[in-house]
């Protein structure tokens, strides 16, 4: 996908006055958040089912070459090729191959996120492959020009009903239907026949379970199961990290994706699928494909954001974030949104190409209390600022201001005076006469006042009023 | 018990009211106060700006200036956080240093934490006069995900016979502040800031009370841009020794 995460903060801006998204985002927002809350507490022990994801997903990924390595094994034994994609160009090129080979001329799709990265649809209908996005939300998306989703979980966020009836009705060339039950029986009306004579189908994949060749999928429409049981050819496109261990491995993870996510106890739909149809089996594909993609992965390993690996992705991040209920996912840019995507943007289109992300955060750790499998976000948007500031990636004002700052708390003298003349100064700015209690522009951080006010000091520093309290103590 | 208290630069610029309180609380909670007069700032700005060096300078000074406290205290959970949960990581390369910092780290308290679970402080003195008062409590984030800091606060409130609390929907979510992101993202900030400030004012409170001057700042300008000209803005130390009326 475009990678436009150099505009954060002016696309931050529109969608702040985006009426829909805004309530949107307030509706989305209490729903995703309290029924979380109300999930998690059906587990004995949250806090240490997390602990235990933790370990798990640390024990695969700090071997992880020797745990693809037996995933590869059982995969193969099961009948499945293992591919490997070094990039989303790779992604691309080699499901075309496949769906070359097999002679397919349509694919259905269940959500893929890598698939997005990739921008895999452009480059199937380039090749005269057509691509059919079958979960509701993405399909709405590839309908209305492959728009890029806003949310990991639920990618139409940022949709009203009203927008997707007019949507509908102009691709559709029906009636516009103001009910969403009847919206999505028209989606699955369309859908339906391109479910039965694709060719081929692509899924992503929540885990790899390397004891049994395994990708586990969590969904909660139908199209995934048709998407990977109908086809004769099915494509797993997933990332390099999604292998786990075992299958109880998985039922741990199980316990904290879909609360996590959307606040179920389980999705409408878990699928395990291991190898292709056997003889005498009733469903599944002749052919099964992994395409398994590094894409930035593998040098994260071992590394400062080695963490950020163990992510499942259930967005449990976003929905608690204060600046992403604020501006939506589209503002930052890229495939992954909030605290999550503001560490995968830099890491995996280079940190030049998203230099607001690591700072559009106010550390307040809201999203690494939720995150399922313990990630410290702020801690590694943290480790982002700090390679921007060792690459002077940031304005040159803001470097020296800095510097400036810490050499000057440095030096407690020169500091005490500093602070004394600034007080004064802005005590002086804030007199206009009625009320002195506050600054209405403030020159030297003029966005602080872009939106609220500038409580005004009180005057003099605690160090100056101090001194002299002290003084009076010693000689009442 | 020498307790050593760090005004954070925040309080010491803006508002010095709120040091002089924490003074006269932890006095009254029986403690011997020192003041270092060359203290500055902690070194929090340069440690969420990325600048490491910056911040380990400012984390040795400090060391420098409190090691030989019983104990620090700061009125702020998100500077007293510095020290606790992210000094030893600066200076994780020098491990005699990183052995002195951590026991700087094990003996730095917020100030309400430090009141309840260490000086044990169960009888704040005064002879509050004043009509009773209905007050909101917005937990800010450091001190409440880094510390813990969530019911001491309120414990100490409850003492206060004049006082009642009324929650606000939210109350652990982030004000929107974040320090250089308030300058930074100066929009985004204020629109967090409008939410939270909704929340506060659907309580009906009197006024909102906080354990850190960078969420109060925020949100005083928030409430005064939006109108409200009614709700006091206040620190959980003025609060304490204002409701508590003269001791």
């Amino acid at each position: 996908m475009e990678i436009r995460s150099m505009h954060f903060k002016a696309r931050a801006g529109q969608k702040l006055t985006d009426v829909v998204l805004q309530q949107n985002l307030k509706k989305g927002k209490s729903k995703f958040v309290d029924m979380r809350a109300q999930a998690i507490v059906e587990i004995d022990d949250f806090e240490a089912t997390r602990v235990a994801a933790k370990v798990l997903r640390d024990r695969t990924l700090d071997n992880l070459d020797l745990w693809l390595e037996q995933f590869e094994r059982q995969a193969t034994a099961r009948g499945a090729s293992v591919l490997w994609a070094k990039d989303g160009a790779e992604i691309c090129q080699l499901t075309i191959d496949i769906a070359r080979r097999h002679g397919v001329t349509k694919a259905t799709k269940s959500k893929s996120m890598l698939s997005e990265e990739a921008g895999l649809n452009q480059a199937l209908e380039a090749a005269g492959i057509q691509p059919v996005e079958t979960d509701l939300g993405e399909y709405i998306l590839q309908i209305n020009g492959n728009e890029p989703p806003s949310h990991i979980i639920a990618p139409v966020f940022h949709k009203s009903k009203e927008e997707i009836s007019a949507l509908f009705a102009r691709i559709h060339r029906r009636p516009a239907l103001t009910d969403i039950q009847a919206l999505t029986r028209e989606a699955r009306e369309i859908l339906r026949p391109h479910f039965l004579d694709a060719g081929m189908g692509i899924s992503g994949g929540n885990f790899l379970i390397a004891e049994t060749g395994s990708v586990a999928l969590v969904t909660n429409e139908g199209n995934g199961r048709m998407v990977t049981t109908l086809p004769k050819v099915h494509v797993v496109i997933t990332g390099i990290e999604k292998v786990i261990a075992t299958l109880e491995d998985l039922s741990t993870l199980m316990r904290l994706l879909p609360r996590s996510a959307t606040g179920q106890s389980i999705s409408n739909y878990f699928s395990v699928l291991t190898g292709v149809k056997q003889p005498g089996e009733s469903d599944g594909p002749e052919h099964l494909y992994f395409i398994l993609v590094d894409s930035g992965r593998a040098d994260m390993v071992g590394g400062d954001f080695a963490e950020m690996l163990r992510c499942i992705r259930c967005g449990a991040c976003m929905n608690h974030c204060p600046v992403y209920q604020s501006v939506g996912g589209h503002a930052y840019g890229w495939v992954y949104p909030g605290p999550m995507g503001s560490i995968l943007t830099p890491l995996f289109t280079g940190l030049e190409n998203s230099l607001d992300l690591p700072q559009a955060a106010t550390l307040c750790n809201q999203c690494g209390v939720v995150c399922p499998v313990k990630i410290p976000l702020p801690d590694l948007l943290r480790k982002l600022r700090e390679q921007q500031m060792e690459r002077r990636l940031r304005p040159l004002v803001e470097r020296l201001a800095l510097k400036a700052w810490a050499w000057l708390a440095q030096h407690p003298r020169l500091y005490a005076l500093g602070a004394k003349l600034g007080v004064r100064y802005l005590k002086w700015l804030a007199h206009d006469g009625a009320r002195n209690d506050r600054i209405r522009v403030l020159g030297l951080a003029p966005e602080w006042t872009l939106g609220r006010d500038f409580p005004a000091p009180e005057g003099k520093t605690f160090r100056e009023l101090y001194t002299s309290y002290a003084a009076r103590k010693e000689n009442p | 018990m020498r307790v050593g208290l760090f005004v954070t630069c925040l309080v010491d610029m803006m508002r010095p009211r709120i040091g002089f309180a924490t003074l006269k609380l932890l006095e009254d909670a029986g403690c011997e106060v020192v003041v270092p007069q060359t203290q500055t700032c902690c070194g929090q700005p340069a440690y969420n700006s990325g600048d490491r060096a910056g911040a380990r300078s400012l984390a040795e000074k400090l060391l420098a200036e409190f090691e030989d406290c019983d104990y620090v205290v700061a009125p702020s959970g998100s500077c007293a956080g510095m020290v606790r949960t992210h000094y030893a990581d600066l200076v994780a390369d020098d491990p005699a240093l990183a052995r002195r910092m951590a026991a700087l780290s094990a003996k730095t308290y917020e100030l309400t934490d430090f009141l309840v679970n260490v000086a044990k402080f169960e009888h704040i003195p005064g002879n509050y006069a004043g009509h009773p008062i209905n007050l909101t409590y917005h937990d800010a984030c450091a001190g409440l995900r880094e510390l813990g800091v969530k019911t001491q606060p309120r414990a100490l409130l409850a003492q206060l016979p004049g006082v009642t609390l009324s929650e606000m929907p939210g109350a652990e979510e982030c004000c929107g502040f974040g320090g250089a992101f308030s300058v930074k993202f100066g929009e985004i900030s204020a629109a967090i800031a409008e939410k939270k400030c909704d929340s506060i004012r659907a309580t009906g409170a009197a006024a909102v009370v906080s354990g850190d001057l960078g969420c109060l700042l925020n949100i005083e300008g928030k409430l005064r841009r939006m109108g409200d000209e009614a709700t006091r803005v206040l620190h959980i130390a003025e609060a304490l020794t204002e409701f508590a009326g003269e001791s």
